[in-house]
């Protein structure tokens, strides 16, 4: 089923480690504009299966095309420059950078200066530099940060630091956004917070998927499910058909028993 | 034929002590992460200690031998305690940095000690070079197989056999775990650094009578001892010995048929083959830190 | 940003170099400036690499050696004129740089420390061994002044003023540069090389430009030590020169600029200080390395800062 409305198609992945199968015969598609939920038990192959679209290594077998386009065998940096971003399950930030400058990096993909032109500071260049600063506010505006702009990125509590990872993420200007467990470590209220976060970039045209184990998150965020068991995609659909799919219930209590 | 078989013999002999030194350094590896930049003068101290010892005080060869052995080992425990457990924060850069002045400090201390000359030392035994289909093998090289297949023998047991040993090993695959179930990891870090210096000595001591030692010497002989190590895989106790024959034999046909002013070079260029090819080595397991 | 605190270091690093290079009359004190310089070239190359960058090079020495070698063997054995040998010992030093880069860079941690230690043994032993060309163990003579058209650099004062002179462009080169895009990616990639690519970073091709860059800063303070001195040998170049670049870096401080000039300051003025100890000079200096990396292992630098905050906060409780 190949139509334009799919931004990303995963057909017939296989993936392996060693002797490990972590990814068997992966099979779905993601709606331009939707809001996808990732879930499984630990070990199901959904971080596998994130590392395999952004890049970091290769399918054993079949393909994933993104804007109809093949992009197996692309490196992970070029995939942000096609427009596909992710945020990590441990909040990857700079460490030694301010929260301004990890947006400044997030623009990478969007400014071009090199090394000779920023010996030279060219007078396009620092044109360039202080649009990305303005952009670089908007988006720390986007999520409620614009005061912290100066500080070290890592004295941020932690919830603050999901969001300055989202909008780092969103400063590629990426049309799939991939977030790992971007609910992991947050408070009820920061939650909240991150859910109506979430619908607003959706509402900007950008595709998610996202993992996540907070299931009131997942399932009133999302439009469609997919759920992986053993590398294996077990059911997919909208969230209420997924709640009541037997198999996910197999797969999930069985997994409580052991 | 005959040509060849001198170079191997002469590559043999080497490779022994490369595969000594590195042994030392692949211990100190896999139960520290640390690369011991100093550990060639260690290896300086062993050679000028035999001689002090057997020439300077008259001692015999075998307690001359045990007694550098020993000492030089408690100068390593003493260079850990001293100077690698007071770092809070031991990463890479830190550690080499430290390693490399405490290399510059046991420089500058040999230099007081025995002077800038070369020293000579007599064979552990004299008898004449044996004969083989006209090539010549120095009893010295002998005594060196043998006490390398010794100490390699030992050292093989001791971390198979005895609970120490085990425990070594535990602390090398995880210090937190070991630790855990209640491994002394402290006193285990410790005694890596005397094993892996007391290897180094033992290395120094049996090459002394086949290279006029000198407090300069530590250096090449400590920078090809780690080649030795990366070739095998750094952190294999058999990739370490594997590496440093290797490495001997290696060196001695390149000095016999390429030229014997790239000797020194052919280790390194060897060594970045390896890393560019097979970064862990050829018995190394796969833990390689490459992105 | 920091534009004028940043204008105000800069006149007043420049007034401080004029200052002395007038009123210095002792050809001895000049001399030892004038190294200062050439280390504070090699510690800001190597900086960028490591400091900034996080790639550590135990082989640094290697690019300070070609820059020299080539200049030398270009302007003595085919008379070419010094000014033309530059881009030819700067462009060497870039293309090894870049071919040896593309392959070593994908290392990490020590085996990164590994493979440029090779590499820079491999170069000390070609200048060396390959004594047709580079005259060998014991050294290579008679390399002319530097002359770049009517100047001739042949006193101590106008080689003062020519070396301060590149390190300020070089300082303000790496400051550019340090504030740019890619200077914000090359930070990103020390903190963090797989967020850095997951952020579009293409971290493989910045880490050899950085590489090459560094390359070619090594390979100048090689060219001017050459037509400084006359005579270059292979030791000036070994595996210890290399790791006393590193050693600048960390001691001022790393991923700074200021720190680089610092810690080249004191490596090039303690092996002088520490003569007075004649024969435990090596001792001496053995020790204040490793005391210094015990103590305050992010330089002397942050580590007196970090000491003045510490008496603060238990002064203020």
């Amino acid at each position: 089923m190949t139509n334009n409305t799919n931004l990303l198609e995963i057909r017939n992945i296989d993936k392996s480690f060693g002797g490990v199968q972590a990814l068997s015969d992966i099979d779905f598609f993601l709606e331009q504009g939707s809001i996808t939920g990732l879930i499984g038990p630990n070990g199901a192959g959904k971080t596998t299966l994130f590392n395999l679209i952004t890049g970091l290594f290769p399918a054993d077998k079949g393909e994933i095309r993104f804007g109809g386009r093949p992009i197996n065998n692309f490196r992970v940096n070029e995939l942000v420059r096609l427009g596909i971003a992710r945020t990590f399950q441990n909040v990857e930030l700079f460490e030694s950078m301010t929260v301004l400058e990890n947006i400044l990096v997030g623009l990478h993909t969007r400014t071009r200066c090199g090394i000779i032109e920023s010996i030279f500071r060219f007078p396009y260049i620092r044109r360039e530099e202080q649009q990305a600063r303005e952009r670089a506010i908007e988006l720390l505006e986007f999520v409620g940060l614009q005061d912290y702009a100066d500080r070290t990125s890592t004295d941020l509590p932690f919830g603050w630091q999901r969001l300055l990872e989202l909008a780092r993420a969103m400063a590629s200007k990426p049309r799939l956004l991939l977030l790992d467990e971007p609910a992991a470590g947050l408070n009820m209220s920061e939650t909240g917070r991150l859910e109506e976060l979430i619908r607003k970039v959706r509402d900007q045209g950008v595709t998610i998927l996202l993992v996540e184990h907070d299931m009131n998150l997942t399932m009133s965020i999302s439009e469609k499910i997919v759920v992986l068991d053993q590398g294996r995609k077990i059911a997919e659909g909208p969230p209420r058909e997924v709640q009541t799919d037997e198999a996910v219930m197999a797969a999930y209590l069985g997994k409580a028993k052991s | 034929m005959q040509e060849i078989l001198q170079y191997l013999f002469s590559g043999l002999t080497n490779g022994a002590i490369y595969a000594v030194i590195a042994v030392g350094f692949s211990m100190l590896y896999s139960s520290t992460d640390l690369i011991n930049f100093a550990h060639g003068e260690f290896v300086m101290l062993g050679a000028l200690g035999m001689v002090s010892l057997t020439a300077g005080f008259g001692l015999p060869l075998i307690p001359a031998f045990f007694l550098t052995v020993a000492g030089v080992a408690a100068a390593g425990m003493l260079f850990e305690r001293l100077a690698i457990r007071p770092v809070r924060h031991p990463e890479p850069i830190v550690l080499i940095i430290i390693t490399v002045g405490a290399s510059i400090f046991l420089r500058g201390a040999g230099m007081l000690i025995w002077g800038k000359n070369s020293y000579s030392m007599p064979p552990f035994s004299d008898h004449p070079p044996i004969d083989f289909a006209g090539a010549r093998l120095l009893a010295q090289s002998i005594w060196i197989l043998v006490i390398v297949t010794v100490v390699t023998a030992a050292l093989h047991l001791f971390y198979r056999r005895t609970l120490t040993g085990k425990a070594m090993t535990a602390c090398a695959v995880s210090k937190k775990a070991a630790w855990i179930v209640g491994i002394p990891t402290k006193w285990m870090v410790l005694l890596a650094f005397g094993l892996s210096t007391g290897m180094g000595a033992v290395a120094g001591a049996i090459i002394s009578p086949i290279t006029m030692p000198s407090y300069d010497m530590g250096t090449m002989l400590g920078l090809k001892g780690f080649c030795a190590a990366m070739f095998g895989g750094l952190g294999s106790l058999w990739g370490a010995i594997l590496g440093g024959f290797l490495l001997g034999i290696l060196e001695a046909l390149g000095v016999g048929f390429v030229s014997s002013g790239l000797k020194d070079a052919a280790a390194f260029i060897l060594l970045l083959l390896v890393l560019y090819v097979r970064p862990q080595g050829i018995l190394g397991s796969a833990d390689v830190k490459r992105f | 940003m920091y534009g004028r605190a940043q204008k105000i270091i800069y006149a007043v690093f420049v007034i401080a170099v004029i200052i002395l290079g007038w009123s210095l009359d002792n050809e001895y004190y000049l001399q030892l400036l004038i190294f200062i310089g050439l280390n504070t070239l090699l510690a800001l190359s190597l900086n960028m690499l490591m400091g900034y960058a996080g790639q550590i090079s135990l082989g640094h020495a290697a690019f300070y050696g070609i820059g020299a070698y080539v200049t030398a063997i270009l302007t003595t054995t085919y008379n070419v004129e010094p000014i033309l040998a530059l881009p030819a010992a700067v462009g060497a030093a870039m293309i090894v740089a870049w071919i040896v880069g593309i392959p070593t860079l994908r290392l990490s941690g020590y085996y990164l420390g590994m493979g440029t230690l090779g590499f820079g043994m491999i170069i000390h032993i070609l200048f060396r061994e390959w004594s047709s060309v580079t005259g060998g163990a014991s050294g290579f003579v008679g390399i002319p002044p530097l002359e770049i058209g009517p100047l001739i650099f042949d006193s101590r004062r106008s080689y003062f003023f020519l070396v301060w002179g590149v390190v300020l462009l070089s300082i303000i080169m790496c400051r550019r540069i340090i504030d740019s895009r890619v200077g914000r990616a090359l930070r990103s990639i020390h903190d963090g090389e797989k967020a850095a690519a997951a952020i579009g970073v293409d971290t493989k091709k910045l880490k050899v430009q950085v590489f090459v860059l560094s390359a070619a800063m090594a390979a100048m303070a090689g060219f001017l030590y050459a037509h400084l001195i006359y005579f270059i040998s292979p030791g000036t170049f070994n595996f210890v020169a290399s790791i006393r670049i590193v050693t600048m870096v960390v001691i001022g401080g790393m991923a700074s600029i200021w720190g680089a000039l610092f810690g080249a300051s004191l490596l090039t003025l303690l092996p002088e200080w520490l003569h007075a100890f004649s024969e435990f000079e090596m001792v001496v200096y053995g020790l204040i390395l490793m005391s210094v990396m015990i103590f305050l292992p992010r330089g002397l630098t942050r580590g007196v800062i970090d000491i003045y905050y510490r008496y603060r906060k238990s002064h203020d409780k």
